[in-house]
């Protein structure tokens, strides 16, 4: 359906796209993941055709895109947002793709009906769009896109300005709903937890390159690099030396799952995979604080202090959870323990990308 | 040139419109246009104007300044070191100078207060009083030249009630010239004003700061470059002024531009004419340059609200005390001129009646300066400012479209050098085109259609600083979703931009409108002794004596006064959410 072969974007001095390779197929939905700055938007410019590549191909439906103005292309753009028409109401933000398409009049009003009833606005088409809510107006701006039946879909940080709740319940709408019309879909978005839930496919991107590729599961369950891993909130990275499944590292020695490249290495363990115990038993570490996370699992997370290495991060539940200042002991999951590639040059992620921007401080000391 | 009124507070408009439509920070994103045809297009709407301007601004005013400094095919520079040390064009000078310095502080002392009342209070008529202040903005200077006559000179209000006579003395002018610009402060500095947020000012007190305290560090620093921005715009307008002291100012007074004009059409001393205008455009282009940079450091971050919500009732004796009296300087102001005007021409030779407009009418038969009635030249003022409208709108708006991304110097550079010729001297530019265009392939000399190109280079400024905002503040992204749904350039343009900008358009005809209708020191030159324009008239009257002559004059002036209030009226509907101001 969607192939981009190499595609390079430069602004002046800054790479936004360096070479990506992507494969999106007929009815599958993928998310882009990244933080700000990675050059997720950039991405969807360029199929697009709102922005030019510097090099490489886009092919849609196996043709070069290259040369192919926007409006000539069949795709669909939902931008971040919304980016309705003022001066239309709802019926005529929905009917300008088809009107833009040659579509006849009465043509025109039963598919803004049909998809205003499929949105979920059914008879809202003669509101002001000024006077709709963010979600409201976030079902028009789908509306609108999908009218004019656009081969592939494309998502700018969809539910990106909408609040917990309503962003919660729309993912769920918005899977059911691509399913049902068979649409390929291209999203974007940094928020993992609405990639996970939308997307049949995650691509993570780092500095305008694809770090890691796979299913939501695959990604959360063998993060690819330190990048990746720090990019969905894991951060009890740690150098390691591997010798069959015992691996010596900061934290002492620990054992990983049959499979684990030998030799010099990065390790990561999920919080899930500290499990805190008397003082006496595994590492000695401090509580230096815990955050109550809520949800239905009243998880907590606790940030200990070990007398030796990096700082870890522990997920417990409430009932679990040990006070601040208290000693425990930390044992380690080798189930929960994952091998990375590629050096960490990384502190925690969440902030700006560009490796200028890094303090050098954070690197954490091995 | 007298009757750039009208450019003001739009641009403050400037930096609200980038701040409301939250200009991505991602670098480059500006369209699929980039770096491809898109630069081309832009190229080639920008070369229409740049034409325009070279062949109707440049040429003409190289032509009269090389006329004037070229003898014998040798450019003569040692006549600017000869004229510039005459002690009366030295004289000239430092009247020019220091007449608009006074205005311009007389004219921020008076409406300072009015824009403050304006902005933070809520009285009953507010709307109507602000349409009314604006009402001299659009007036021909000629007009006002002749309301000041009316209320100050010989015969006047004040001469037949106190013996009061102003219109030998500099206060006259001065007055005039208040007058004329009131709205432009009240309009650019009340505009923001009305929109700073008075929690700013809240937050300031909450922090310890008394009342004077936070007024002076939080609102003074918001508001400074605004009132910078207005000073200098009525400092331009006043340095350059030609009608109001060319009917006001006697013998005794002139600014450089009547110094032109006497230089080129009495004393047809064109080498000291070149050197004046020389001297006039490098002052006029200093301080654009000037503005251009208060411009660009007012866009800084400011916390703006809508102006609906930031205006209270007056509450308390000394709130009240303030704004009536503040509004009693404003009608004082603004208002008496104008009725006196309107008294004089109704108060004939026979009372009260349309004596002087039915003259208005008659073939006058002792006179060569009027082969024609002078009420033709209502028709021809129209028919003249319509064309003229047209020329403006097409030109000014081609630019606009051209310049509507703010991208690099040349734009910048190209945005400023549009604004010039509301800076020249309109004198120069009147004769240079006499001078200029009067030989193949541009021999205009006898056509009609030299006087509306000469009020539509006055008019351009004006619609390109009336589009300009508003075509920025259209979101590029909603053009790009327009495509995304499959509408090509032309037709994104057609509807998404058009409906946007549609409003803006009408606004900027009916500044082109009135600006043609009462231009007065090109058209003087170049309108032929058989089609006078109002301004034209009106001038030709006043300079005639006679009681009936003058009569005639307010007459016209007031028809010309109405035509003016009715086209800023109908501004005033069109322009029902606050899209720009003036």
């Amino acid at each position: 359906m969607l192939r981009l072969d190499g595609v390079t974007v430069r602004f002046g001095e800054r790479t936004a796209l360096e070479a990506v390779d992507l494969e999106v197929a007929e009815h599958e939905t993928v998310c882009v993941l990244g933080p700000s700055g990675s050059g997720k938007s950039t991405l969807l410019r360029v199929v697009a055709g709102l922005q030019q590549a510097d090099a490489g191909r886009v092919l849609l439906s196996g043709r070069d895109q290259s040369g192919v103005p926007p409006h000539r292309r069949g795709v669909g753009l939902m931008f971040q947002d919304h980016q309705l028409f003022p001066q239309r109401d709802v019926a005529g933000n929905v009917a300008f793709g088809p009107r833009m398409h040659g579509m006849n009049r009465a043509e025109t009003e039963r598919r803004v009906a049909e998809l205003l009833e499929l949105v979920g606005l059914p008879g809202a088409g003669r509101r002001a769009v000024t006077a709709l809510s963010g979600g409201e107006q976030q079902r028009v701006a789908l509306a609108r896109a999908l009218a004019p039946e656009p081969k592939l879909l494309m998502l700018d940080e969809p539910l990106g300005q909408l609040d917990r709740g309503l962003r919660e319940r729309l993912v769920v709408e918005l899977r059911a709903l691509f399913r049902r019309l068979g649409t390929t879909v291209l999203a974007v978005t940094h928020d993992h937890g609405e990639a996970f839930a939308l997307a049949d496919r995650v691509v993570v991107m780092e500095g305008g390159r694809i770090a890691q590729t796979g299913t939501p599961l695959e990604v959360w369950q063998r993060p690819a690099s330190p990048f990746v891993a720090r990019f969905l909130g894991f951060d009890n990275i740690t150098a390691a030396t591997v010798h069959g499944d015992t691996a010596v590292t900061g934290w002492g020695k620990l054992t990983v799952p049959q499979g684990t490249p030998q030799g010099s290495i990065l390790l990561l363990v999920r919080p899930g995979g500290v499990l805190l115990r008397t003082p006496g038993e595994g590492l000695r570490c401090t509580v230096e604080a815990r955050t109550f996370r809520g949800g239905d699992a009243s998880t907590v997370t606790v940030l200990l202090r070990p007398h030796q290495g990096p700082p870890l991060e522990a997920a417990c539940t409430l009932r679990d959870a040990p006070e601040e200042g208290a000693e425990v002991g930390a044992v380690f999951d080798p189930c929960e323990v994952v091998a990375l590639e590629g050096e960490d040059a990384d502190g925690p992620v969440q902030r700006p990308a560009g490796p200028a921007q890094r303090p050098a401080d954070r690197v954490p000391s091995r | 040139m007298d009757l750039a009124h009208r450019e003001v507070a739009v641009d403050k408009e400037h930096d609200a419109a980038g701040r409301r439509t939250g200009r991505s920070g991602r670098g480059g994103l500006g369209g699929w246009a980039r770096g491809g045809w898109g630069s081309w297009v832009r190229l080639g709407l920008m070369a229409g104007p740049v034409a325009f301007f070279a062949v109707f601004f440049g040429y003409p005013v190289a032509a009269i300044v090389g006329r004037g400094l070229r003898e014998g095919g040798q450019w003569q520079l040692g006549r600017i070191g000869q004229v510039l040390s005459d002690p009366d064009i030295l004289q000239v000078l430092w009247f020019t100078l220091w007449q608009a310095a006074a205005s311009t502080a007389l004219t921020l002392a008076l409406a300072l207060p009015g824009a403050y009342v304006f902005a933070r209070f809520d009285f009953p008529g507010k709307r109507l009083l602000r349409a009314v202040v604006t009402v001299p903005f659009v007036l021909p200077t000629v007009v006002v030249g002749s309301a000041f006559l009316a209320l100050a000179g010989r015969g006047g209000v004040l001469d037949a009630w106190w013996g009061v006579r102003l219109d030998t003395s500099v206060w006259a002018i001065l007055l005039a010239h208040v007058f004329f610009n009131y709205a432009v402060v009240v309009r650019t500095v009340g505009g923001l004003w009305s929109q700073l947020d008075p929690r700013q000012e809240e937050a300031a007190r909450v922090l310890g700061a008394g009342r004077l305290a936070a007024w002076r560090r939080v609102t003074l620093p918001a508001l400074a470059p605004s009132v910078a921005a207005a000073a200098l715009i009525v400092f331009l307008f006043t340095f350059t002024s030609f009608g109001v002291i060319q009917v006001l100012g006697g013998p005794r007074y002139a600014t450089l531009e009547v110094e032109i004009y006497r230089q080129t059409a009495t004393l047809l001393d064109l080498p000291t004419a070149a050197v004046l205008t020389l001297v006039q455009f490098a002052a006029v282009a200093a301080l654009l340059a000037v503005h251009a940079w208060s411009l660009r450091k007012r866009e800084t971050a400011l916390s703006l609200v809508p102006a609906e919500h930031t205006a209270r009732r007056p509450s308390g004796a000394g709130q009240w005390a303030l704004l009536c009296s503040v509004l009693g300087v404003m009608v004082l102001l603004t208002v008496a001129p104008l009725l006196v005007l309107m008294v004089r021409a109704f108060d004939g030779p026979e009372g009260w009646g349309l004596a002087f407009f039915r003259a208005l009418g008659a073939q006058q038969q002792d006179s060569a300066t009027f082969v024609v009635a002078p009420v033709e030249a209502i028709g021809n003022s129209l028919a003249y400012a319509a064309v003229a409208t047209a020329i403006a709108l097409v030109v000014g708006g081609l630019a606009a479209a051209a310049l509507t991304r703010r991208a690099g110097r040349l734009v910048r550079g190209l945005d400023a050098l549009l604004m010039l010729p509301l800076g020249t001297s309109a004198v120069t530019v009147g004769f240079g085109f006499l001078v200029a265009l009067d030989e193949p392939p541009l021999d205009l000399r006898s056509s009609w259609i030299l006087v509306p190109l000469a009020q539509a280079l006055v008019g351009v400024p004006f619609v390109i600083r009336t589009m300009l905002p508003v075509l920025r503040a259209v979101d590029v992204r909603l053009r790009e979703a327009a495509a995304v749904l499959g509408a090509s350039p032309l037709r994104a343009w057609g509807e998404v931009d058009f409906p946007l900008v549609r409003r803006a358009l009408l606004v900027a005809a009916g500044f082109a409108f009135t600006v043609s209708l009462g231009e007065f020191g090109a058209t003087v030159f170049i309108a032929r002794p058989d089609t006078p324009t109002l301004p034209v008239a009106v001038a030709r009257m006043l300079g005639r004596a006679g009681e009936s002559n003058y009569g005639q004059a307010m007459a016209l002036s007031t028809i010309l006064m109405l035509v003016c209030a009715g086209v800023l009226l109908a501004l005033e509907r069109v322009r029902t959410d606050g899209q720009g101001e003036l």
